[in-house]
């Protein structure tokens, strides 16, 4: 927006209102406020005159802190920032950040530290599992590796143990042909 | 009962579940941090487009015939560093041991330069990033002093991460959040190599393809940024006239080998589990060429974003003096553009001078900005988080930014450990029944345990030592005993039968004379050129110390000398492994009153036989 006389007096207008904030006096009037040396770059000197006092300037020191308690109210009247309007000599007092009571990083080093933690867990107790099962399947194998050898060796065993009760007919035949006592 | 000669034998060595795993992990564990924050910056202050020269003749004559050796090597033996080189020969198993060395040294570093990575990505899930305002001083009258003078982006990097002490020798106190990070780190590590190969096998799909894609997305992004032109224009413009100095030729080739992980032992693990039968010399040039096409894809967003933050900061600076001048001479509002800055400064200049010179104005080049160049750590923590700010939207650029370093310099990680967990498991420290889990475990929690020196304040002091000592001249040595011994002692034409029975076709000329010469040459002429620059002046560093005159510079200070006593140490360690434990066996040998033989018989340890 440009800058016109209707700034102007809107500018008188919020330095007068920040006189009567700051002093409690409701004596502080749009015309108690002057501005002079006004140039193309916007930027000029005003003075507060105290009419009850015979038209002496009030103390600078007074503007200051007046116009620092309400320094918010008065950018936002002209939709600017201590940054695009400056009062030179007055330098605005910084707000701290805004701190969370735990600290963002914290929550998100919680939360990776319990992703690892469930992953460690589940790959060691997966391993525990694992390492039974292949345990009991080697001990299944040597069983069975024990009957397979028993059967290759050529002879069944249970041939063997079949033909232990048998009679061996050819001595069993002949009896008689061995002479009585 | 006897296996058919068919059926592979079944020696229980773990292998890989495809060839592809194979291939990326060897990838990924050449693909680390290096790629983005080395290879740009050299290739900027090397003459730009020109570098590639130097580059490219130091990858065909000593990367990929390096690398196809220790491939090979690996694929051949069947086992680890250690146990690869003991069974080429028993006195030539102290280059084994110095890799295994190295590769220990390396990962503890490593994985603290990965902690920051972290600490920076936790920090990103901030609004404000935390690294883009200055915090107040105690009276809230102003910003914290150190971090006004310098600039918040320092501040967070010097102060809130590393809380740096001014001199090497005051250790300071350990940083909790340092330790915090460190401990999730080794976590993640442990978890990721738990099993070995198996795990990490899995995990490098994901870890070694992300960064490709993160890569990809900022590279589009870069290329729509402000100033992305200008950058790219001053990287890739070629100077030819750098190339006569040798300083460069030196940077190529050392950058090639680095970059590559060699004699690390990790890529002679990672061949150990293939299938014999196994073309590693196609695989060697492919893990190589793809190393090297990341570099130079990477410098692509990196200098994008480089020429973006010059930019601004070319602006910022004539936006500052263009406020100045109309301050003094009440001029109104956007009277003077950054387009027609130039004219007005001439025609101020000329009608009032003095005023002008009374302004003190700082003169604004972009050239200036674009020459200030940073390599390393000071690249991704500073110069790209102080760019990062500036983009729209930087919480998830930061995010992005950090899980790539983290998942890069991750897979390297795999590697290094792998290069001291294979050598470990096979000579059997712990009883046969004691699972896999357990070494791997033991390994992570030492090493956690000697990195928390890094969490001093001068832990980033002692990292520096590591990188520039334990991880440069001992690889140089290690990697020309490889060459040497493989060439010569267990002689060239042994091995070329190996290859060509692994391959399946005969070795051709280019691998018989690169082995036989040019390699050991080439590494003999770098070991001698890097020793000679790092003699040439006693070792500095530069410290960070508020207390500076000439602050926000860096101090430049000495190394004490017990400092440089571990410098030293850390450098020859590894080397001095190689002739002691041939010495070991030369008096065991002579004790045994048996004659040296250094030549082993003549029996390929390849084909057929896996005693």
């Amino acid at each position: 927006y440009a800058w016109d006389a209707n700034e102007e007096y809107l500018f008188k207008a919020m330095v007068a209102f920040a006189m009567r904030r700051y002093s409690s006096k409701s004596t502080t009037q749009i015309s108690n406020v002057l501005l002079c040396n006004v140039t193309d770059r916007v930027s000029f000197w005003f003075v507060v005159t105290d009419s009850s006092k015979n038209v002496t300037t009030v103390p600078g020191s007074e503007v200051e802190a007046a116009i620092r308690m309400n320094r918010n109210r008065i950018n936002n009247a002209f939709l600017l920032s201590d940054k695009t309007l400056q009062f030179l000599k007055i330098t605005s007092t910084l707000s701290p950040p805004v701190e969370p009571s735990t600290p963002v990083w914290l929550i998100v080093f919680g939360v990776v530290l319990c992703l690892i933690v469930a992953g460690i867990v589940f790959l060691i107790v997966s391993g525990i599992q694992k390492h039974k099962k292949k345990k009991e399947s080697t001990e299944r194998e040597n069983l069975e590796e024990k009957v397979e050898v028993t059967l290759e060796n050529g002879i069944p065993c249970e041939a063997l143990d079949l033909k232990a009760g048998h009679i061996n007919g050819v001595f069993a035949a002949d009896d008689d042909r061995f002479t009585s006592l | 009962l006897s296996a058919t000669p068919e059926t592979p034998k079944e020696d229980g060595r773990p292998k890989w579940d495809n060839k592809f795993q194979y291939i990326l992990s060897c990838i990924g564990f050449a693909v680390g941090l290096g790629n983005v924050w080395r290879f740009p910056y050299l290739c900027q202050i090397h003459g730009g487009g020109a570098f590639l020269i130097p580059y490219f003749i130091a990858l065909v004559f000593e990367g990929i015939p390096l690398l196809h050796l220790e491939l090979a090597l690996g694929q051949c033996l069947r086992k680890g560093s250690i146990g690869a080189w003991n069974t080429i020969s028993p006195y030539l198993g102290g280059i084994g041991v110095g890799s295994w060395m190295v590769s220990i040294l390396v990962s503890l570093f490593y994985n603290t330069v990965l902690t920051w990575v972290m600490w920076y990505f936790i920090n990103s899930f901030q609004e404000p990033l935390p690294w883009s305002v200055c915090p107040l001083n105690e009276n809230r009258t102003g910003f914290n002093e150190e971090c006004y003078e310098s600039t918040a982006v320092n501040y967070f990097w010097y102060r809130k991460t590393l809380n740096i002490t001014p001199d090497i020798a005051e250790s300071g106190t350990f940083q909790w959040w340092l330790i915090l990070c460190l401990a999730a780190c080794w976590a993640i590590v442990y978890l990721c190599t738990i099993r070995g190969i198996e795990t990490t096998g899995k995990a490098i799909y994901v870890t070694a393809i992300f960064p490709y894609l993160v890569l990809t997305i900022f590279l589009i992004q870069g290329l729509t940024l402000p100033g992305a032109t200008e950058g790219l224009i001053y990287l890739f413009t070629p100077k030819l006239n750098t190339l006569k100095n040798p300083r460069v030729w030196l940077d190529a080739a050392t950058q090639i080998f680095f970059s590559l992980s060699l004699a690390f032992g990790g890529l002679i693990a990672f061949a150990s589990y293939n299938p014999e039968k196994n073309d590693c010399e196609k695989d060697a040039v492919t893990v190589a060429i793809v190393n090297s096409m990341t570099s130079l894809y990477a410098s692509i967003p990196v200098f994008s974003v480089l020429g973006f933050k010059a930019t601004t900061a070319y602006w910022d600076c004539l936006d500052r003096n263009i406020i100045h001048i109309i301050n003094e001479f009440d001029l109104p509002e956007e009277s003077i553009m950054r387009q027609n800055y130039t004219s007005w400064i001439s025609f101020l200049n000329s009608s009032y001078p003095e005023k002008i010179a009374g302004l003190k104005l700082k003169s604004c080049d972009l050239q200036e900005f674009l020459d200030q160049s940073v390599s390393g750590t000071g690249l991704a923590f500073i110069v790209f988080t102080q760019a990062i700010i500036l983009m729209p939207g930087s919480q998830a650029w930061a995010i992005l930014f950090f899980i790539m370093l983290f998942s890069l310099g991750l897979s390297s990680m795999f590697g290094n450990i792998e290069g001291v967990f294979t050598p470990l498991l096979e000579l059997q420290i712990l009883p046969k029944s004691a699972p896999k889990e357990l070494l791997s475990g033991i390994i992570c929690l030492i090493s956690f345990l000697i990195a928390l020196c890094f969490t001093l304040g001068s832990g980033s002091y002692w990292i520096d030592i590591f990188d520039r000592y334990a991880a440069s001249v001992p690889l140089l040595v290690i990697a020309f005993f490889e060459v040497i011994g493989v060439v010569y002692i267990y002689k060239i034409k042994r091995f070329s039968e190996d290859v060509e029975w692994m391959t399946g076709r005969k070795l051709s000329l280019f691998w018989q004379i690169t082995w036989r010469f040019i390699s050991p040459l080439l590494l003999l002429i770098v070991f001698m050129a890097f020793v000679t620059l790092q003699m040439q002046k006693p070792p500095s560093y530069t410290a960070w110390n508020p207390k500076y005159e000439g602050f926000p510079m860096k101090e430049e200070k000495v190394y004490p000398p017990w400092v440089q006593a571990i410098c030293v140490l850390l450098a020859a360690l590894p080397c001095v492994c190689v002739p002691l434990v041939a010495l070991f066996h030369l008096v065991k040998q002579k004790r045994r009153s048996k004659e040296p033989s250094l030549v082993p018989p003549e029996v390929s340890f390849c084909q057929g036989a896996n005693s």
